[in-house]
């Protein structure tokens, strides 16, 4: 059985939109597929040496509140902190893994990361503040493995 | 009781863990050996029913017993 390939362009960076990167990825790899997220813009939050992405209610009427909330209180300071709190303990309490424990597992199963190098530029982004051993390209080297991938997501 | 030569428990673990404990699990077995798993995520049913058939290894047994799922899986 020839591997099967994986590819995920991963652009958002919020603590929710981290999860079905990594999910994707492990599972994906745990399966025997060969499998690359290339970070792009928000994306890019991902590679970071410490993660701190938050949860925002703003702009996200889908998102469940445990108590009804107007938008104007939502985004009152520190209400993103709180929200992220909850929502840890939340997963924490449902056996949900962590985005570290899921980056960790990701990285142990060889999942490839690339930060894509314009983004970097443009945040000002040094290699300093990313994970070691992760590369760095453009467009083309996303389109490398992603021309020959069974999957391709965009995320 | 059927037999087994190692044991998971992933009791209390969401999606995708119990899948990817199995994996590691298996790693560390050799061909024939047989995995049993103890999961409570009710999506692990058909997650192992998936694995299965995608990795090559073999689910014997896939049952429900006191609000816990029980599989074996045999490594191919």
């Amino acid at each position: 059985m020839a591997e099967k390939k994986l590819a995920i362009i991963a652009t958002k960076g919020s603590f929710d939109w981290a999860y079905p990167p990594f999910i994707l990825a492990s599972t994906a790899a745990a399966l025997g597929y060969e499998v690359q997220i290339f970070c792009t813009f928000y994306g890019l939050q991902l590679l970071r040496k410490k993660m701190d992405m938050k949860v925002t209610s703003i702009g996200n009427p889908g998102m469940p509140m445990p108590v009804p909330m107007p938008v104007l209180m939502q985004a009152l300071p520190g209400m993103q902190s709180m929200m992220t709190m909850m929502m840890k303990q939340k997963m924490k309490s449902k056996g949900v893994a962590s985005l570290e424990e899921l980056r960790a597992l990701c990285i142990e199963a060889e999942v490839k990361l690339i930060a894509c190098q314009m983004t970097v530029d443009l945040f000002d982004f040094s290699s300093d503040d990313f994970l070691d051993g992760i590369e760095y390209g453009g467009a083309a080297t996303f389109f490398e493995f992603a021309g020959e991938s069974d999957i391709c997501l965009f995320i | 009781m059927t037999n087994f030569d190692q044991e998971l428990d992933a009791s209390g673990l969401n999606c995708p863990l119990p899948i990817l404990r199995a994996k590691k699990a298996l790693n560390n077995m050799s061909a024939g050996q047989v995995l049993s798993i103890i999961a409570t995520d009710p999506g692990a049913v058909k997650d192992f029913e998936a694995f299965a058939k995608q990795t090559g290894n073999e689910l014997t047994e896939s049952r429900e017993e006191g609000g816990k799922f029980h599989f074996l899986v045999k490594k191919g």
